[in-house]
């Protein structure tokens, strides 16, 4: 944390000097653990709120219909959902199962409960080849 | 009962039923020597929840209403209705009260098993006294004898030392994928009480097995599993006939273990995916079995249904009810020797909906 501060404070200096490529593209394992460790913060709170009954109004999760995400297929979005006609996001087919079987409110794309709700589809979903448009 | 008579009996009953086709899966038996040709309906996993006073969720209510006004409509009538468990969702007195009352408008007698749902908070107590039942017993139906378990129980640590209340324990249990829950189990005292029910009954009497949790070991992770399978399954090997029919898995699965068949109920209240669509699992979905197409979330009961089980010769077939899918058809195939799809056995014949992954 003191090496990243203090390259953070010496920035200015460094471009100033032409030095402006140091720091910026060159990162070590300490970052990528405390990136990964974000990521998984994220996906268990997207797991809380997956079996969380008070996401909707019914008392209905998630997981009660999908164990572990399953049958989420996240590879295979952006694709065509007959039922709206038009080809569609993730997100719009979580909003879709909030409203419905939770009888729940909607989220934003953007919000940070449903990019939780998304990390833990997704991770739960890991090492699948991406297919988008499979049905 | 001919392809034809049943044929037109099922579209009978779903014309007359003012709501549309309602999800059903049923069952026939055959006929041996002792046992007469009959039918009768399974419902399974209705799992009515309570939201707050009066109110529960509609869309598990709407199941369970359908299947057992669907039972009702069928002509001929089946002889009785057995209903698989998992009636309830946190197994509490409003929740096992409305599924009752729902349950009471069949015009059958229902012999009732219990599943994880229903047991874990009260171990199961309000659940007899409702049904005025015991957590298992048998009985006989022209030649046909009946074993109906509670095949849900667990490790005493689990359920009695583990959770610091009633309602934590049925918490943790009603997570499908919960890491916190603990493998099924029928356990030393009803496999002892089984072993002493069936030296009363001959070798060649078809046996009929009804089972929360499949007696076959699929998939841990989400409980489609019994730890003691084997050895029930080795209870059950000296007879001619066995058929093992389960719940808990909301889907259709069928599978052939020695002389023992094994075939699935559908829930009345929403499906589960195949396991083979959770890609970090490691499961055994039986090779047998021709999985049902993929539900569409767009509609509410699609994957949804009730089974009608013809009884014959000893053997069934189980004709799944399906809400906007054509009926499935598992039933026992007497030249392979186990139970198939009527249509969808043969690779060829399969269609893409019942491809999943």
């Amino acid at each position: 944390m003191r090496k990243k501060l203090m390259l953070t404070a010496l920035a200015p200096v460094l471009f100033a000097l032409g030095a402006g490529n140091l720091g910026g593209d060159e990162f070590d394992q300490e970052d990528i653990d405390r990136w990964q460790e974000q990521f998984m913060q994220v996906v268990q709170e997207g797991r809380a709120l997956w079996t969380d009954g008070t996401l909707g109004t019914n008392g209905v999760a998630c997981a009660q219909c999908h164990p572990n995400a399953a049958n989420t297929h996240p590879e295979t979005y952006p694709k065509f959902q007959k039922q709206m006609g038009r080809v569609v996001d993730m997100w719009e087919m979580f909003n879709w199962c909030l409203q419905h079987p939770l009888e729940g409110e909607e989220l934003a794309a953007d919000d940070a409960k449903m990019i939780a709700l998304i990390a833990y589809a997704r991770h739960e979903r890991r090492g699948v080849e991406l297919e988008p448009g499979k049905h | 009962m001919t392809q034809s008579n049943r044929r037109k009996f099922i579209q009978r009953a779903a014309s007359m039923a003012a709501v549309g086709t309602l999800p059903l899966t049923y069952v026939k038996l055959g006929r041996s020597e002792q046992s007469a040709e009959f039918s009768f309906a399974f419902l399974s996993d209705s799992h009515i929840q309570h939201i707050r006073g009066n109110e529960f969720v509609r869309n598990w209510d709407r199941g369970l209403i359908r299947a057992v006004a669907e039972t009702n409509l069928l002509n001929p009538k089946p002889d009785f209705v057995i209903y698989g468990g998992d009636l309830a969702q946190l197994g509490t007195k409003p929740e096992l009260d409305h599924g009752a009352e729902l349950l009471s408008a069949l015009k059958y007698d229902i012999y009732p098993i219990l599943g994880e749902h229903d047991y874990y908070l009260d171990l199961g107590e309000y659940w007899s006294d409702i049904f005025k039942r015991p957590h298992y017993y048998s009985f006989d139906h022209k030649g046909v004898h009946f074993v109906m378990l509670n095949s849900i129980l667990t490790y005493d640590e689990w359920t009695f030392e583990r959770w610091p209340t009633a309602e934590q324990r049925m918490n943790e249990m009603a997570g499908l994928d919960n890491p916190n829950g603990s493998p099924f189990l029928v356990g030393d005292a009803q496999r002892e009480w089984l072993k002493k029910d069936l030296a009363e009954v001959d070798k060649s009497t078809p046996i009929v097995v009804v089972s929360h949790s499949p007696l076959q070991k699929i998939y841990k992770g989400w409980n489609f599993w019994t730890d003691d399978a084997e050895q029930m399954q080795a209870i059950l090997a000296p007879f001619d006939k066995v058929t093992v029919l389960y719940g808990h898995v909301h889907q259709i699965q069928y599978n052939q273990i020695g002389n023992i068949s094994f075939t699935s109920a559908m829930a009345t209240a929403w499906p589960w995916p195949y396991p083979g669509s959770y890609a970090q699992a490691e499961h055994y979905l039986p090779v047998l079995t021709v999985p049902m197409n993929r539900a569409d979330p767009f509609f509410e009961r699609d994957a949804t249904g009730w089974q009608f089980v013809d009884v014959h010769t000893g053997r069934v077939a189980v004709h799944y009810n399906l809400y906007d899918n054509a009926v499935r058809t598992v039933a026992w195939n007497e030249d392979t020797g186990r139970p198939e799809d009527t249509v969808f056995q043969d690779p060829a014949a399969r269609i893409p909906p019942q491809q999943h992954y």
